[in-house]
């Protein structure tokens, strides 16, 4: 009986719970839906870039907020699974979320026309296909960071000014990881091979990622590239710096994607000191030395407390600020177009539009959203391990813009 | 008042094998029908019937998964990969040949049994743990196809976008719409399920389960009703994944990895092995319980805890508790949800009395 009436009460607290009321936007709040994958297969990135999230926001608000509206975060965490990402997707609708941040790429693509159909704009920083940069066929969906195409054009871009400014002639290998996203950027790296006349070849590691000698040592020995492009997920990243240094290849000849690009990738291939020369693509500033950390620093201070451990892994960290700096930008827009706090989706997604002067110190590019372009520019900035961290080689860029938008429009999938 | 039978008086196999043996299931389904076809739709907002969705759909892959495990007792962790046979066959036929939801359905659920037929076929060979292994093989074999084969998937991330199901020329597009195009087939696939394990083939899968030799001598094809089972397990698997593309709006493999299939899993042992109403059970209970957490959490965490680490320690704490919850379940009764039904039930039965 004993056990009877515990397993009645679990199930009626069970039930009680299911019932629990939803909260909804309230008067002076203004709310915005933010997915994110802390104990999923993509944790790795979610532990940093969701804090990095909350904080920017902590510090919006207590400076008063944006035109005295407090800003609600509505984090739910999905596990990377695609069925609890619609049900948040559905709840963050329900409690009138202005603007979701989406986490994952099937759950970019599930929740695209949902986004369309309830006009709410979704931001998929380094999700989702290239095509969605698209704006006129994607109203409603916003990258705002460099997607793969992007960032493939950067990497050839800097891979001709590392070698003279000249590609003719010059091996270039990209390796890459063996699924979709991995194989993403090939189109545009094959187009540029037209334009550029230098030689192309293709090494493909199978997941879950973790071997790839021969492939090294066909580029290194060899292929003999002159240019490694690095694509490549989890633990693949590390095991790769690896490879090539045990093969005696130059890590300065060598660029990673922006999921190879992570301190958590550095020190899964041994630490700094190994890693030295690596160059890493960056859609958000890397360090904590940006004005925002201070002010960050300054938020915990004044509750008496640290700040927190999560901001020392400012790779994604610093993306968690840079998605929070843009929809909190695009929600002052909208604010401000509208002249009054009562917002809705469709104002905050047409307050893209009018970012403008948003720099953090240099954390955030010069983005500018056009209806055509929701990239925001495709910009991206190399970093190269030097000493205890990674450094800033030149400046924001882009590379082959026109050739890389035209591929878009183009794009029919 | 509680009174409902006094023995048992049957004397035919047709009333043994009856689906109502008493008539008040028939009362309950009745009213269980005018809840969910009804009331439901009437009472429950949106964000509740998505949650519902999520729900049913999870059942028809649940389902599937029991017949196999719990019924033909053949162990599968390839479950979600015959999902994604099926989801992508019925993207390839809504979106190329515009074929209507009654068609990619039944067509995802056909192909996935078919694939299912193959890759049971070292059930004939080896059993248990080692079956295991060998579909485990499956789940990546599927999994690499997709993602290597343009054809089939796509091309770029493997995604096939899927139009939204229409009846009547009309588009199903909010929760509500999805809800009735969902829950009907949810309850077809509950009933044809029902159906199937009181009939000769469910018989004979729970004989090759109990005993497989001896089901052997007795005159039962081994070797038909084990490729059976893998196949209609599979035609419902794909079935599910039909489903779950027209609610996703995507076919992506993503959606379909080895830890969807040991979540179905979990569903069918916590649920019940060998119940159809305890894979019901399961398979709500896998799905509700992170949301149920969370929401819990939320609201009484709000008073303790500071609002900043919230989030984080929520995300944290729903894998303990969820894991917790399973092993308390799993502890108080072994045999599932579905036991602990039928203990309540029995409980009530004789009351007040203890037997």
């Amino acid at each position: 009986m004993r056990r009877l009436s515990m397993a009645i009460a679990a199930a009626s607290a069970f039930a009680a719970a299911a019932t629990l009321p939803l909260a909804t936007a309230s008067a002076g709040e203004i709310v915005v839906g933010l997915m994110c994958d802390r104990t999923g297969p993509t944790a790795t990135v979610g532990t940093f870039l969701c804090p990095g999230y909350h904080d920017y926001v902590k510090v919006v608000n207590s400076k008063g907020g944006i035109e005295g509206n407090t800003i609600r975060v509505l984090e739910i965490d999905h596990e990377y699974k695609v069925p609890q990402g619609m049900e948040a997707y559905q709840r963050m609708k329900q409690e009138g979320a202005v603007i979701i941040g989406i986490f994952g790429t099937p759950h970019t693509q599930a929740v695209t026309p949902l986004l369309h159909e309830d006009k709410i704009p979704g931001t998929s920083p380094g999700f989702g296909s290239a095509a969605a940069a698209n704006g006129e066929k994607y109203p409603y969906l916003f990258p705002i960071a460099a997607t793969y195409w992007s960032q493939a054009a950067v990497a050839v871009a800097f891979a001709k000014e590392q070698l003279g400014g000249v590609l003719k002639g010059k091996k270039i290998a990209y390796l890459y990881y063996d699924n979709p996203a991995g194989r993403e950027a090939l189109p545009v790296i094959q187009r540029l091979q037209k334009e550029e006349g230098y030689e192309l070849k293709e090494f493909a590691i199978p997941p879950p990622g973790v071997e790839m000698k021969v492939q090294v040592q066909d580029i290194a020995r060899r292929y003999r590239a002159d240019f490694v492009i690095n694509h490549t997920f989890g633990k693949a990243p590390s095991v790769s710096i690896n490879e090539f240094v045990r093969n005696g290849y130059p890590l300065n000849k060598m660029i990673g994607f922006v999921w190879a690009a992570g301190e958590s990738n550095i020190m899964g291939a041994g630490g700094w000191d190994k890693a030295q020369g690596y160059y890493a693509i960056q859609f958000a500033g890397v360090g904590t030395g940006y004005p925002i950390h201070d002010e960050i620093r300054a938020a915990y201070k004044a509750e008496g407390k640290d700040a927190p451990s999560e901001m020392e892994s400012s790779v994604y960290y610093n993306r968690g600020i840079l998605t929070a700096a843009v929809h909190l930008a695009a929600i002052e827009k909208a604010v401000h177009e509208k002249g009054s706090s009562d917002i809705n989706g469709e104002d905050v997604a047409k307050g893209f539009e009018h970012i403008s002067d948003l720099s953090l110190g240099g954390l955030v590019p010069p983005m500018k959203f056009t209806p055509q372009d929701h990239e925001g520019g495709g910009w991206a900035q190399v970093f190269q391990v030097k000493g205890n961290g990674f450094v800033p080689v030149g400046e924001w860029r882009h590379g082959y813009r026109e050739i890389v938008m035209e591929m878009v429009r183009s794009d029919a999938h | 008042m509680f009174h409902r039978e006094s023995g048992y008086y049957k004397t035919t196999y047709q009333a043994d094998m009856a689906l109502f043996p008493i008539p008040i299931g028939k009362y309950a389904v009745a009213a269980l029908a005018v809840l969910f076809f009804v009331v439901c739709p009437l009472v429950l907002e949106e964000y509740t019937l998505s949650i519902v969705n999520i729900c049913a759909i999870a059942v028809v892959g649940a389902l599937g998964l029991n017949i196999l495990l719990g019924y033909a007792g053949q162990l599968s962790v390839g479950h979600a990969a015959f999902m994604s046979v099926g989801a992508y066959t019925a993207a390839n036929l809504a979106t190329k040949l515009d074929a209507p939801f009654w068609l990619t359905i039944p067509a995802g659920g056909a192909m996935a049994a078919l694939i299912g037929m193959i890759v049971g076929l070292p059930s004939l060979r080896v059993k248990g743990i080692y079956l295991a292994i060998a579909t485990l093989a499956a789940q990546f074999i599927i999994e690499w196809t997709l993602n290597h084969t343009p054809a089939i998937s796509g091309g770029v991330q493997a995604s096939i976008e899927m139009p939204r199901p229409t009846f009547f020329g009309k588009t199903l597009q909010t929760q509500a719409e999805m809800y009735f195009f969902i829950l009907p087939i949810t309850a077809v696939f509950i009933v044809a399920t029902l159906n199937l394990v009181r009939s000769r083939i469910g018989r004979a899968f729970v004989a090759i389960r109990d005993q497989d030799i001896a089901a052997e001598i007795i005159g039962i094809s081994v070797y038909k009703y084990k490729l059976l089972a893998f196949a209609i397990s599979s035609f419902y698997a794909g079935c599910c994944g039909v489903l779950y593309t027209y609610y996703f709006g995507i076919a992506n493999y993503e959606a379909f990895q080895l830890v969807i299939s040991i979540d179905f899993l979990a569903m069918c042992i916590i649920g019940g092995l060998g119940s159809v109403l305890g894979t019901i059970y399961g398979a709500v209970f896998v799905t509700l319980l992170p949301i149920v957490i969370r929401l819990l959490m939320e609201s009484v965490g709000a008073h303790f805890i500071d609002p900043g680490t919230l989030p984080g320690l929520i995300a944290q704490l729903r894998l303990i508790l969820f894991g917790a919850l399973i092993i308390l379940f799993l502890v108080v009764e072994p045999e599932g949800l579905n036991k602990l039904w039928q203990n309540i039930r029995n409980y009530f039965r004789v009351w007040p009395f203890s037997y």
